[in-house]
C-alpha cells in the first residue's frame, strides 16, 4: 500500500495521474467491500471526475494542495452536497444535503478526492458498527470480528487499503477505538480545533472530527489540512495551526510521560493490552523520555458522566428527525402521530435507548441529579487532568481494553459494549486531544492492539510526536 | 386601581406582561438570511435556520448591540456573560424541534420604566429565535381538523427579545400605557419597528385579582393572542371580571393559559398547568456565552439617542407644552422630529406642537403621506405669516392645507388668493375715516350710548370697516385704530 504523502508527491510530479490512483483504489473497493461493507455509498463517478479535473489543473501548471490526488473516505455523518448522507439510519435514507461540511471543503481544497461515505453505528452511537441500519462492517484483519465503532467503516477502509486516509468523528472514542481494533492510526483533535459545521451532531459538546491513516505521518498531514477556525462554528478555536508534520521527528528526549493508572488497570482489560502499554512505555523511555505512573482519580467516573451528558445532548439533537422536512416520513392521522411513527420506524434500538436516557436525564426534577451531576463530574475530570499535566507533558493508556471482538458478542449487552470506550471517554469530557497508534498484536489471535497518547488542549502536535516515537519503536523505520 | 364587583366588593387587578419584540436587524439571529417581513414563503432560508442536520448557529453581533441598547434604555443590568439554552418541544414550524433561547442567565435583568410617575419593574429581557409560521388548510384554520398544513420558515430564526415585567401593573389602562412606552422607546432606539399588526410586537398578559388591600398574589392566568392595544385592554378587563366572579362564587381560579377571542370577546382555556410541557432546558452546546466587550458597551452608551420620556420632559420644559400635547407629538412616528425641525426655523414650540398635532396630523392621516417627506419650511412660513399678521389664523389653516396637499409654497398661495392682510396703517385709517363719515348716526349713538349700545355699534362699525377692506384688514391693527378714532 502506498502512503498518502507518496501518492500526493507522485501525482503532483505527474509521475502518476490522480485518475490512475483513484481507479486503483476503486478497483480494490469493488473487489473487497462486498465482504467488508466499509462503505454505505461509493461515489466512483464523482471521484473519477474530480481526479480528471485535478490532473487537468496539474497539466496546466496550476498549484495543487498537499493531498493532491489522495483518495479519502468520509464517515457517513459528514454532509456532502448532493450525495446521500445517512448516519447509517433509516430516518435519513434518501436525504441529500444541499451543502458540504467545512472539512469536506477543506479536503477538496487540499486536493484530496472523496471516494465514498463509510458505515457507522447509527448516529455514531456504538462501539462496533453493528448498530448500522444497513448492516455491520467487518474487520479487515479478521472478518468474523467487528472493526470497532462508531467510525468502523472509516477504520476498515484504511485498514483494507480502500483509501489511505479517512475521516471519522469521535464523541467518546469513535475514532480511536476502531483505529486500535483495525490496526491503524486514529486521532481525536482538541475540541474546537476542527470545525464541526456539517458534522451531523450526536453530542455537540463532545463531538470532534479527526483523521484516520495507516501511519502517524499521514494522519498528521490530514489533520493539518482540516485544522483551524471556521466562522460557521462558534465553538471552533481561533488558534493558528501548530506545525505538526514539521515537529514529528523531534523525538521524545526529555519529555515527561505518565501512564494513567485508572485507564490501564481498568476492569476487564486484556493482559496483552496492558503488557503492550508497558512495552510502549519502555520504548519511550529507551528513546529518552521519563515515564512514571500517575493517578487521574476522577476518570473512573468518566463512563457514568458520559452516559448522561451524551444522551442528553443527543435527545435534543435528534429531535429534528420528525418527518416534517426531510428523510423518512411515516404518515399517520395527525402530525403528532406522524412524528411518533416516523421516529418509531426510523430509529434503531440503541438510538431510541439513548434518546430515552437523555430525555430522562434532562427532565424537571431529575436535571440536577443526573445532567447537573454529570457536568460536575466533568469539571472534576478536567481538574484532575490539569493536576496530572502539571507533572507530565503527555499521558499514556490503552485505547481499548480488548482487541477486536466477534460480531454479535456484545450486541445483547449494552453495558458491556459501553465499556469498550472506558479508556477514551475522559479525553472527550475534558475537550483534550488523544491519538491511538498500533503497537503489536495479541499473543493468542494476532489481532492489533492500540496504545493511546493523551494530551491537554492544543497539545495536538506533541501527542503526534510521541505517537511517532512509538511507531518508530515498532517498525524501526 | 380598585374594581368594584357587581356584588359590591372591592378588588384589585394584578398583572405582569410578557412582550415579544422582533428585532429589526438586517439578518437573522444565527445565520445570514435576510430578516424581512412579507417575502415569498421559504425564500429567506438556509441550512442553519432550517435546522438541517450538521448546521450550527453563529450569533449575530448586531443583535447583541441591540440588546445592549435595550439594556441602557430600561436601566437593566447587563451581566458580563449570558447564556443560550435549548427549550425542547416538538412543533412542525420549529425546524430543530427545540428553540434556542435564554433561560436562567438572560442578557438583561432587573430594569424598569416609569408610567406617570409609577415605576414598573422589568424582571428580564432575553434573546431567542422565532419559529416558522404554519398555515392550516381546512375548514377551521386550526391544526385540529385541517387536511394539511403549510409551513413557511422565513420567520424561523428571526431575532426576538422577550421582555418580562414584574407583576407591578394594576389596571388595563396602565398595561396599555406600559406597552405604549415600551413601543415608543424601542422605536426611538432603533431596535424594532414594533408593529403589532405585523406581529413584530406581541403581548401576553398574566392576570390575577385579589381583594383590595390584600398583599397576597392570586392565582394567575396567562392570556395569549392579544393583537392590539384594544385587545389587551378588553381581554384584561374581561379576565379580571371572570376571575372576580369565580372567587365571589366561592370557586377558585385555575392556573392556565387562556386564548383571547377578538370575535367573541372572551378568553377561553388553552391548556392548564398540569398539561404544561417539560421543556428540558439545558445550555446550548453549539454556542459560547455572550460576553459583550467593554468597547461595545461604551459604543452603545455613546450612541444612545434621546429617549421618549426624556424628550417629552425637554419639550414640556422648553416649549411650554402639556404632557398630553408632548405625548401626542411623540406618539406619531417622526412627528416630533418634524416639529423640532420647524422650531429650528424660528417658529415657537407650542404653536408648532398645536399645528403639527392638529393640522399636519390631519393631513398625514387623510393622505397617508410620510412625515419625513414634509418640508418643515412650509409650516414655519405659515406660522410666521400668522404671527406677523399677514394672514389670519383661519386663513393660515387653509393655506397650510393647500400647501401640504399641493406641495406649494405658502407665500405663493397667499399671493395667488390675494389673502395678504392690509396692515398698512395709513390705508387702515383712511378706510376707518370713510366708514365713520358715512355712518355718522351710528357714531353718535355709540358715543351717547350705554355699554350695551356701545358694544353693538362698535361691532357694526368694525364690520363695515372690514367690508370696506374686503375682509383683508389686519384685525390686530384695525381694532385699536378704530377705538382710537371713536374715542378721539
Amino acid at each position: 500500500m502506498t502512503s498518502a504523502r507518496e501518492i500526493a508527491a507522485a501525482v503532483t510530479a505527474r509521475e502518476r495521474s490522480a485518475r490512475e490512483v483513484i481507479d486503483e483504489h476503486l478497483a480494490r473497493i469493488d473487489e473487497h467491500d462486498g465482504e467488508l461493507h466499509a462503505f454505505n455509498v461509493v461515489i466512483a463517478d464523482e471521484a473519477r471526475a474530480a481526479a480528471e479535473a485535478l490532473d487537468a489543473r496539474i497539466a496546466a501548471g496550476e498549484p495543487v494542495g498537499p493531498l493532491a490526488g489522495v483518495p479519502v473516505a468520509l464517515k457517513d455523518n459528514l454532509c456532502t452536497r448532493g450525495i446521500p448522507t445517512t448516519c447509517s439510519s433509516r430516518i435519513l435514507e434518501g436525504w441529500r444535503p444541499p451543502y458540504d461540511a467545512t472539512v469536506v471543503n477543506r479536503l477538496r481544497a487540499a486536493g484530496a478526492i472523496a471516494v465514498g461515505k463509510t458505515n457507522l453505528d447509527e448516529f455514531a452511537m456504538g462501539s462496533s458498527t453493528e448498530n448500522s441500519a444497513f448492516g455491520p462492517t467487518r474487520n479487515p484483519r479478521d472478518t468474523t470480528r467487528v472493526p470497532g465503532g462508531s467510525s468502523g467503516g472509516s477504520a476498515a477502509a484504511v485498514a483494507a487499503g480502500f483509501a489511505p486516509l479517512a475521516l471519522g468523528s469521535d464523541t467518546g472514542g469513535s475514532i480511536r477505538q476502531p483505529a486500535a481494533l483495525c490496526g491503524v492510526v486514529g486521532m481525536k483533535p482538541t475540541y474546537g480545533a476542527v470545525s464541526r459545521y456539517g458534522l451531523i451532531a450526536f453530542a455537540s459538546s463532545l463531538d470532534q472530527i479527526g483523521p484516520f491513516a495507516a501511519d502517524v505521518t499521514d494522519a498528521a498531514l490530514l489533520l493539518e489540512a482540516m485544522w483551524g477556525h471556521d466562522r460557521m462554528d462558534s465553538t471552533s478555536i481561533s488558534d493558528d495551526l501548530v506545525p505538526i508534520s514539521a515537529d514529528l521527528e523531534r523525538g521524545v528526549r526529555g519529555l515527561r510521560i505518565g501512564i494513567v493508572e485508572e485507564l490501564t488497570d481498568v476492569e476487564g482489560i486484556a493482559a496483552d493490552v496492558r503488557a503492550a502499554v508497558e512495552r510502549a512505555a519502555g520504548a519511550l523511555e529507551a528513546a529518552g523520555a521519563k515515564v512514571e505512573r500517575v493517578s487521574v482519580p476522577a476518570t473512573v467516573h468518566g463512563l457514568d458522566a458520559y452516559y448522561l451528558i451524551a444522551p442528553a445532548e443527543a435527545s435534543s439533537n435528534l429531535a429534528r428527525y420528525d418527518g416534517v422536512r426531510y428523510g423518512l416520513r411515516c404518515d399517520d392521522e395527525d402530525v403528532q402521530h406522524m412524528n411518533a411513527r416516523t421516529r418509531g420506524e426510523g430509529f434503531g434500538a440503541e438510538v431510541k435507548r439513548r434518546i430515552m436516557l437523555g430525555t430522562y436525564a434532562l427532565s424537571a426534577g431529575y436535571y440536577d441529579a443526573y445532567y447537573g451531576q454529570a457536568q460536575r463530574v466533568r469539571t472534576l475530570i478536567i481538574r484532575d487532568f490539569a493536576r496530572a499535566y502539571e507533572r507530565f507533558d503527555v499521558l499514556l493508556s490503552p485505547t481499548s481494553p480488548t482487541v477486536a471482538f466477534e460480531l454479535g458478542a456484545k450486541t445483547a449487552d449494552p453495558l458491556a459494549m459501553y465499556l469498550s470506550d472506558v479508556c477514551t471517554i475522559p479525553t472527550n469530557l475534558a475537550g483534550h486531544c488523544a491519538i491511538s497508534v498500533p503497537f503489536g498484536v495479541d499473543s493468542e489471535l494476532g489481532l492489533p492492539i492500540g496504545v493511546q497518547v493523551l494530551g491537554r488542549e492544543l497539545a495536538d502536535a506533541l501527542i503526534f510526536r510521541v505517537a511517532r516515537a512509538i511507531e518508530l519503536s515498532v517498525s524501526g523505520a | 386601581m380598585t374594581i368594584v364587583s357587581d356584588a359590591g366588593s372591592e378588588w384589585e387587578l394584578v398583572s405582569g406582561l410578557e412582550v415579544h419584540v422582533e428585532l429589526a436587524s438586517t439578518t437573522k439571529l444565527f445565520c445570514g438570511c435576510p430578516n424581512n417581513f412579507g417575502s415569498e414563503p421559504n425564500t429567506n432560508i438556509c441550512p442553519v435556520c432550517l435546522g438541517l442536520p450538521g448546521s450550527l448557529p453563529v450569533l449575530n453581533e448586531v443583535v447583541v448591540e441591540y440588546a445592549l441598547r435595550v439594556g441602557e434604555a430600561f436601566h437593566f443590568d447587563v451581566p458580563e456573560r449570558s447564556v443560550f439554552h435549548r427549550k425542547n418541544y416538538f412543533y412542525p414550524d420549529m425546524p430543530k424541534d427545540y428553540q434556542v433561547t435564554q433561560y436562567n442567565e438572560p442578557i438583561c435583568s432587573r430594569g424598569w420604566l416609569e408610567i406617570d410617575g409609577t415605576r414598573i419593574g422589568i424582571l428580564r429581557a432575553h434573546l431567542e429565535e422565532d419559529t416558522g409560521k404554519s398555515t392550516h388548510v381546512g375548514t377551521t384554520g386550526r391544526i385540529h381538523g385541517a387536511s394539511h398544513s403549510l409551513v413557511d420558515y422565513n420567520r424561523a430564526g428571526v431575532p426576538l427579545l422577550e421582555i418580562v415585567s414584574d407583576p407591578d401593573i394594576r389596571s388595563s389602562e396602565q398595561a396599555v400605557a406600559y406597552v405604549e412606552e415600551l413601543r415608543a422607546t424601542l422605536k426611538a432606539i432603533g431596535v424594532s419597528d414594533v408593529k403589532m399588526e405585523e406581529g413584530s410586537l406581541r403581548v401576553d398578559a398574566n392576570v390575577s385579582v385579589r381583594r383590595a388591600g390584600s398583599t397576597e398574589f392570586g392565582t394567575r392566568c396567562e392570556i395569549k393572542n392579544l393583537n392590539s392595544l384594544k385587545s389587551l385592554r378588553d381581554a384584561m378587563d374581561y379576565e379580571a371580571r371572570r376571575q372576580i366572579l369565580l372567587l365571589e362564587e366561592g370557586e377558585s381560579v385555575v392556573q392556565e393559559t387562556r386564548h383571547w377571542s377578538e370575535v367573541e370577546l372572551h378568553t377561553q382555556s388553552m391548556r392548564s398547568k398540569e398539561e404544561a410541557y417539560d421543556y428540558r432546558y439545558f445550555p446550548e452546546p453549539d454556542l459560547v456565552p455572550v460576553a459583550p466587550t467593554a468597547e461595545l458597551r461604551a459604543k452603545v452608551r455613546a450612541e444612545m439617542p434621546e429617549l421618549p420620556a426624556v424628550r417629552r420632559a425637554r419639550l414640556i420644559e422648553e416649549w411650554g407644552v402639556s404632557e398630553k400635547e408632548a405625548r401626542t407629538l411623540l406618539g406619531v412616528d417622526g412627528l416630533a422630529d418634524y416639529a423640532e425641525a420647524v422650531v429650528a426655523l424660528g417658529a415657537p414650540g407650542r404653536d408648532v406642537t398645536l399645528w403639527a398635532t392638529q393640522d399636519v396630523l390631519a393631513y398625514l392621516n387623510a393622505s397617508n403621506a410620510a412625515v419625513s417627506l414634509l418640508d418643515p419650511a412650509t409650516l414655519a412660513d405659515v406660522l410666521s405669516m400668522v404671527r406677523d399678521g399677514s394672514i389670519s389664523r383661519n386663513q393660515g389653516k387653509d393655506v397650510l392645507a393647500e400647501a401640504l396637499a399641493e406641495e406649494k409654497r405658502p407665500r405663493d398661495i397667499v399671493q395667488e388668493r390675494g389673502l395678504e392682510q392690509v396692515s398698512d396703517e395709513g390705508a387702515l385709517i383712511a378706510a376707518i375715516d370713510a366708514v365713520l363719515a358715512a355712518n355718522a348716526d351710528a357714531v353718535a349713538e355709540y358715543r351717547a350710548g350705554d355699554d350695551k349700545m356701545r358694544k353693538k355699534k362698535r361691532g357694526f362699525l368694525m364690520g363695515e370697516c372690514m367690508k370696506a377692506l374686503k375682509g383683508q384688514g389686519n384685525p390686530q391693527l384695525l381694532n385699536p385704530l378704530l377705538d382710537a378714532r371713536l374715542e378721539g
